[in-house]
């Protein structure tokens, strides 16, 4: 069948079975949106700015595991995306981005509306493709999606100049792709597991550290299993939450800057250390020459960059989490060993002394509207089952606190490149992946005005997500470095001039509540989920002064906290 | 300490830069790059020589090898391997210069290809301590121009990339 470049690149998305494209029209990619009139089998969702439509094919890709897909114009329009997708790319989230080109005969020619957009995403991608021939659309398109799913997964750009989306060719869509430069399936070496095996058995005093590649490789049952036949504490990264039951007994919390006592603790003191799919992240490790000075380290990764890169392991294991931990539980159950279980009983009953530090404790009297206070109510009107994406600061922070995430993918969070302007339009990628489920945006003031045009978008697709701003007036997380680290001079980060948000939701066409009441908290959440039809914006006025504890300084090490 | 990392990689548009790219978006020194087709023109040989610690190499050589457009890489550094490296450079030689410069030519096996009444021209290869020491011997030559190609090595042996 031929077909012109255009309809090649909208019946490949086909093929590879893509629900929803996100983007933005412009002059480069008209062709394909004319493609896009003639079908009806990929959606297009049209967004109100370029990093919207990559957040929200970003959020779309952490909730349900498949690809997120933007489409966007050439110049700004690839510009505009470039923040959206170096987030993808620090939090490995498989994407593809379809970004337009000038046509061939004006490349290099500082055209209206070119940029060299394979060259400026090029830091920021896992790969990306310049399309020279309409003959070479359909493998590089399954090239994308091979190279975006597989492995580590990441973003992936293919830019396709205008003239090369009119041209005609015959259309076959590869079944299989086959790249001699990659081969992502690695299988973990049987030898190491074994070796693996022994150290964990031997440990006294043993530590699980997991993170985002446990959920990025469907590894949680395996994980869940593997940590609770050895009755072994376990704790997760930022990106690694929900990936083992938080109400569970054997979860510490999170790790890190603002990790539980009990897990920094812990990891300090641990003395085999058996971190997976996690990438010892400088907000993880604090001071990496006093970081976990007396354990042997195990680290299971996909990646082979990410192993030794910033800290030194003693057993590596390079492959897919889910199988290596199969092999895990596989020779555990072929050993007839058990842990050291009166080591064991002294090691918990250590932990339990840091845990009754309750670390996560705040004032409950102040009259004030506590933010945690408004994450743990909403954790328990929803029963930790909602889909919660989140910006970046201290709301941030306090959600993965207090939140309590049961399963994976639920916990939707710019981890890696920490971007502001990431919870609205991811939220807009996840209710519409999951339909009828609660989708709650936690957001601040400052944050939520990174990207707020999106709530156009929502309008316009009927996407009812809760959007629950704890405005406290200040960029909290700049405001309280300044209070600890800068004598309190709060140089630029008080937000004035705030819109009044309740009647900003409601000239977009949506439903606006706000707050500043302790007592009025559950009342108002329950009344916000309880309107499913409607994008609520409960705008909640909280404690400006309230800070993030505990807190491992920069540079500091992890037995280093500032606690309450 | 000083690597000389060697790869193959997808003669594409784009895939050196990549490489460059790598080099200076994680602050990896590189002290020569050279690169071209090989028989097989579908895939480029690079050669690139860095240092740096033993942690540092070994990322760069797994950063390396992550990039989705290298096909094969060999740290030729430990294993027993030749090393050359071309050097073009155009001397003033007038007069009883002449025949020192031609003397000194031929002592480092090099060639003169090209010769004016003022000027010799000259190729010289080997390893980049031979050149240096070469250009070292023309110290009461006045020297106009030097080109070097950067290093390229071949372990040796039936070892091959």
């Amino acid at each position: 069948m031929e077909l012109i470049g255009a309809d090649i690149v909208i019946q490949s998305l086909k093929a590879e079975g893509v629900e929803f494209v996100f983007g933005y029209p412009g002059g480069a990619v008209l062709h394909i949106y004319d493609a896009f009139d003639k079908q009806e089998d990929v959606k297009h969702i049209l967004v109100r700015h370029e990093q919207g439509a990559t957040h929200a094919a970003d959020g779309y890709a952490r909730a349900t595991g498949k690809p997120g897909v933007v489409l966007v114009t050439s110049g700004p329009g690839a510009t505009n995306a470039v923040t959206g997708i170096a987030t993808a790319h620090m939090d490995s989230i498989p994407m593809v981005v379809f970004t337009g080109q000038v046509p061939r005969h004006l490349i290099g020619n500082d055209a209206f509306q070119e940029v060299d957009s394979v060259g400026i995403t090029r830091p920021v991608v896992k790969h990306n493709f310049l399309v020279e021939d309409v003959k070479d659309i359909a493998t590089i398109l399954k090239k994308a999606f091979y190279v975006a799913t597989t492995g580590r997964p990441g973003p992936v750009v293919v830019d396709i100049p205008k003239d090369i989306t009119a041209a005609r060719c015959e259309f076959n869509y590869p079944a299989e792709i086959k790249m001699r430069s990659y081969n992502p399936t690695v299988k973990g070496h049987i030898g190491q597991i074994k070796r693996a095996v022994d150290l964990i058995l031997s440990a006294e005093r043993p530590m699980i550290y997991t993170g985002g590649g446990v959920i990025l490789g469907e590894a949680s049952p395996q994980l869940t299993r593997f940590a609770q036949r050895l009755g072994y504490p376990i704790t997760n990264t930022l990106m690694g939450l929900g990936a083992y039951p938080a109400n569970d007994k054997q979860f510490l919390g999170m790790l890190g800057m603002h990790g539980t006592y009990e897990a920094n603790m812990a990891m300090h003191q641990c003395d085999v250390l058996i971190a997976i799919g996690a990438r010892f992240d400088d907000r993880v490790t604090g001071n990496l020459e006093k970081f976990c000075p007396d354990a042997k380290i195990i680290h299971i990764d996909v990646d082979p960059a990410s192993i030794s890169k910033n800290v030194k392991v003693d057993i590596p294991i390079v492959g897919q989490v889910a199988q290596v931990l199969d092999n895990f539980n596989e020779v555990l159950d072929s050993k007839r060993k058990t842990p050291n279980t009166a080591a064991l009983e002294k090691w918990w009953a250590q932990i339990d002394e840091w845990r009754s530090q309750d670390c996560l404790k705040y004032d409950h009297n102040s009259g004030l509207v506590k933010p945690q206070f408004v994450i743990e109510q909403l954790h328990d009107i929803t029963n930790g089952d909602a889909f919660v994406t989140s910006d970046v600061g201290q709301h941030q922070m306090w959600t993965a606190q207090y939140y309590g995430f049961n399963k994976p993918r639920r916990w939707i969070n710019s981890g890696g490149l920490g971007t502001m302007g990431f919870g609205m339009p991811a939220a807009m990628g996840v209710q519409l992946a999951y339909p009828d489920e609660t989708v709650v945006c936690i957001t601040g003031e400052a944050s939520i005005q990174m990207c707020i045009q999106e709530l156009s978008t929502c309008k316009q697709y009927g996407l009812p997500i809760k959007i629950i701003c704890l405005n406290n007036q200040y960029m909290g997380m700049v405001r309280q470095w300044q209070e600890f680290f800068y004598e309190k001079r709060y140089a630029m980060s008080y937000v004035d001039a705030l819109p009044d948000f309740v009647a900003l939701a409601q000239s977009y066409g949506h439903t606006g509540i706000q707050i500043d009441k302790p007592a009025d908290v559950r009342a108002a959440l329950e009344d916000a989920l309880s309107r499913k039809e409607e994008l609520v914006f409960l705008n909640c006025f909280t404690d400006k002064t309230e800070n993030v504890y505990p807190m491992i300084p920069a540079g500091a090490g992890l037995n280093e906290m500032i606690l309450v | 300490m000083r690597h000389i990392i060697s790869l193959l990689l997808e003669n594409e548009s784009g895939a050196l830069s990549r490489v460059a790219g790598l080099f200076s978006a994680r602050a990896y020194n590189i002290e020569s790059l050279s690169v071209a087709p090989t028989d097989d023109p579908s895939l480029s040989r690079m050669t690139i020589v860095t240092t740096g610690t033993e942690e540092i190499i070994e990322q760069i050589n797994k950063q390396l090898n992550k990039l989705i457009d290298v096909v094969k890489l060999i740290d030729m550094t430990g294993d027993v391997h030749v090393e050359r490296e071309l050097m073009l450079i155009k001397v003033n030689a007038t007069d009883g210069e002449r025949d020192e410069v031609k003397r000194l030519v031929d002592i480092f096996h090099g060639r003169v290809i090209d010769v004016t009444d003022t000027t010799f021209t000259m190729e010289i290869t080997g390893d980049g301590e031979k050149l240096n020491a070469f250009v070292q011997a023309l110290s009461s030559i006045t020297i106009l121009e030097v080109v070097r190609s950067g290093l390229i090595g071949i372990t040796r042996g039936e070892k091959a990339l």
